[in-house]
């Protein structure tokens, strides 16, 4: 607690008056206008469209630390560690937090939160106001370089993202302000965490009705490459198969998020 | 709650709305029967009678290049096997490190060790530090994806499936999560053993070995800390083709070991990603080879034997003769430049009639036809010719000998001319005179003698009694430059003799006095 920031104390102060429920704009978190664009999934059937069309909107510049997530889970006491229903976050939830209101030294207060739910993660945007973006909205502003528009012809972007992908998850993790912006001006959205999408296990599942088989099955082995847009963007295949292994109350040691919002 | 039951958000959300009272009553009941969400959770298997009531066993695991025990059971069992993915950075080379994901810790993972009929209750545990979701392709096992849907883990997570072990063979396993390549070419393969119902041959020794490439950033022996190429990868270009997960990961004191007269199974797996092996051993011939590890019908005394990548193989052989034995991938520049190279070191006495180490070194003129070879006879017999004319032309002997003289001088004032002076005249009772000595010029056999093994104690010089001490020159000078020195010594400041020849040096030196 002693780390809060004044001004977050106020927030936080508020919320609890008006019980927990009602928003208000975090005061540092600076939300960057992604302009509308086209994502292309990434796999996808033939009666799937091949590009989907997503509107302008608001996202994070980087993703939820765990100073503001304490925020949020003093005033929603239903969101501590103790006191979450396992229905919502399993048993990882926040262990690495020295305390129920205490991130301790694994979790200082810079860097961002991870071991949430995404239940815990869509509540919190909830008590903001906001949501969680869609796979679609993600990836579109994931898809940008450092220095420009197409991350995906940019070196130096790829060679930080499969470097990080080649190492193991830090015992602490890194200041989310210490990951460099990409040409949109968001951070961290590679390289830094995992983070949770709002639709995140209906990437594979677009709508239509399918057999017994189960989409899922196509990630594995080479049946994964079969109507995929890019056989070799490997790391979008990664980011594919982590949502495609989650529940909804599942937490892991380098999954967080961020929040998003619609253009007023 | 059982959490399992957690697996569908768009109903989760809806119960959050609708209470937890509800939601407790709804997922009861789609818990068992439910097949929806990402892991497919279906639920135990209800085993039949005859299943249940089989003996339980926790498989032993073990880490290459060692095989878990045969097994002796003449009937079925239910084996448990609980198996660790772990995210590691570890030596690929000296120098390099690299982050594999593993099975169990190693590359290849841990070996897996069953009996055909065996129902195996499999669990793959995903460590909590873990980045990625990862599962597991049995190839041993019979059913869609090998396993692969059944056991997709997210990090911190573990999956449950069982099969049963229909067909006998040594099988490799594998992740089979998107993107595969990547998975495996990061180390996630190993290999599982089901045992004929009859068993295998029992040998001495049994050793894992498993071949794979990988495709770091920085070339070959760079070192530091290496990332994954993917454009290596799908080029197919490896710096690294190792066994057993790094270079030199079986060699010097890490090599795998037998004893003379011992019989050796290796099973030998390619996990890949993509290159097949050429698996040979310098100096051995398998005895038999189980063909891509069905392990009823051998073949037998193969040199090398070709492995696909995502197969096996088990080889056997008898260690006849002490040495070391080279294992490698026969395409071998793999074995020469990335690593793809171990070794078996076999101890114990040797057997000179099958192996007997070098016997002669000698001048070998080349593989001719008999025309050839006779040419060569005819020609070696011209140079004696020839050598035997210029020796007995005076007018070439005295050349050589002039040339032998020169050499000599150059031995002398390198060696002799400290005590004999430069003019050859000694100095007084301490050292005797070279030139026109009358000891010296008396004796040919005796003065290569002395400069061979030297002289100690008084010898009469002129005329004069000389008591000093020469030391031996036999470990300094080659016949040539004793015979060089000596016909200078014979040819200057007066003195007159023949040339000495290297020949005559060789026989007194060889005497014992």
């Amino acid at each position: 607690m002693n780390f809060l920031p004044s001004f977050r104390l106020g927030v936080l102060a508020l919320s609890l008056l008006a019980g927990g429920s009602v928003a208000f704009a975090r005061l540092d978190a600076k939300l960057v206008t992604i302009p509308a664009g086209v994502y292309t999934p990434l796999l996808r059937t033939t009666k799937d469209a091949a590009a989907v069309p997503v509107a302008a909107f608001l996202l994070d510049e980087k993703p939820v630390t765990n100073a503001e997530f304490l925020a949020f889970v003093t005033a929603n006491p239903k969101w501590r560690r103790s006191q979450v229903s396992p229905l919502f976050a399993d048993s990882s939830y926040l262990e690495h937090w020295a305390g129920d209101l205490e991130p301790g030294p694994k979790a200082p207060p810079g860097a961002p939160v991870v071991r949430v739910s995404w239940f815990a993660a869509r509540a919190y945007a909830r008590w903001l106001g906001q949501r969680l973006p869609t796979t679609a909205e993600w990836e579109l502003a994931a898809a940008a370089g450092y220095t420009q528009p197409a991350g995906r012809t940019d070196e130096a972007l790829q060679r930080d993202l499969y470097a990080w992908l080649a190492r193991p998850v830090p015992a602490v993790l890194a200041d989310a302000t210490t990951a460099r912006a990409n040409y949109l001006g968001v951070r961290g959205l590679h390289g830094l965490v995992w983070e949770w999408v709002d639709d995140f296990n209906t990437a594979m599942v677009t709508g239509e009705s399918r057999g017994d088989t189960g989409l899922e099955r196509d990630l594995f082995c080479g049946a994964g490459t079969v109507g995929a847009k890019d056989p070799t963007d490997y790391a979008a295949f990664m980011r594919q198969a982590l949502r495609s292994s989650l529940k909804a109350n599942n937490t892991t040691t380098s999954l967080g998020f961020r929040c998003a919002k619609d253009l007023p | 709650m059982n959490q399992t039951a957690m697996n569908n958000p768009r109903i989760l959300s809806a119960v959050a709305v609708a209470g937890l009272a509800l939601a407790a009553a709804l997922l009861t009941t789609t818990f068992v029967r439910a097949n929806e969400g990402p892991t497919d959770v279906q639920g135990p298997v209800i085993l039949p009678p005859e299943i249940v009531n089989l003996p339980v066993e926790q498989a032993i695991l073990t880490s290459p290049p060692h095989v878990p025990p045969p097994i002796h059971r003449t009937y079925a069992a239910r084996v448990v096997v609980n198996l660790e993915i772990r995210e590691v950075v570890a030596r690929l080379a000296d120098g390099v490190e690299y982050t594999f994901w593993t099975y169990g810790g190693s590359v290849p993972g841990s070996f897996i060790r069953i009996r055909e009929g065996d129902v195996v209750e499999f669990h793959l545990n995903n460590h909590p530090s873990s980045k990625l979701p990862h599962n597991i392709d049995l190839h041993a096992v019979t059913g869609p994806g090998g396993g692969a849907a059944s056991t997709f883990t997210a990090p911190g997570h573990s999956s449950q499936f069982t099969f049963q072990a229909l067909n006998p063979g040594l099988y490799v396993y594998h992740c089979a999560t998107a993107p595969v390549p990547m998975h495996i070419g990061n180390g996630m393969y190993g290999l599982i053993l089901v045992e004929p119902k009859d068993g295998l041959p029992p040998v001495d020794k049994e050793y894992y070995v498993m071949q794979g490439e990988f495709y770091t950033t920085g070339k070959y022996g760079e070192e530091g800390m290496q990332s994954f190429d993917m454009g290596k990868a799908i080029d197919e270009r490896p710096p690294y083709v190792v066994f057993n997960g790094a270079v030199g990961s079986l060699v010097g004191d890490k090599a795998i070991t037998a004893n003379v007269g011992e019989h050796v199974r290796i099973y030998f797996g390619v996990g890949g990603p993509n290159l097949t092996s050429s698996f040979h051993i310098i100096g051995e011939i398998f005895d038999k080879v189980y063909p891509e590890a069905g392990l009823s019908l051998p073949n037998r005394n193969v040199q090398t034997t070709l492995v696909p990548s995502g197969g096996a193989c088990a080889v056997e052989f008898k260690v006849d003769v002490p040495g070391t034995f080279i294992l490698v991938d026969h395409s071998l520049t793999r074995a020469f430049n990335k690593g793809a190279l171990g070794m078996l070191k076999v101890a114990g006495e040797p057997n000179r009639v099958i192996y007997s180490g070098k016997e002669i070194d000698a001048v070998y003129l080349g593989a001719q036809a008999d025309a050839g070879s006779d040419s060569a006879k005819r020609e070696a017999e011209l140079k004696k010719q020839i050598a035997a004319e210029i020796k007995s032309n005076p007018a070439i002997a005295g050349l050589t000998k002039e040339m032998q003289a020169e050499k000599g001088k150059q031995v002398y004032m390198g060696l002799c001319f400290a005590c004999h002076q430069p003019d050859g005249k000694g100095l007084p009772l301490a050292f005797p005179p070279l030139a026109g000595s009358d000891f010296l010029l008396a004796d040919r056999d005796r003065a290569i003698r002395i400069v061979l093994k030297g002289l100690t104690g008084p010898v009469t010089v002129n005329g004069q009694i000389i008591n000093s001490a020469m030391p031996p020159q036999e470990a300094v000078l080659t016949d040539q430059q004793v015979a060089d020195v000596l016909t200078y010594v014979y040819n200057t400041w007066g003195n007159k003799g023949d040339a000495f020849t290297s020949d005559q040096v060789k026989a007194l030196r060889n005497q014992n006095h």
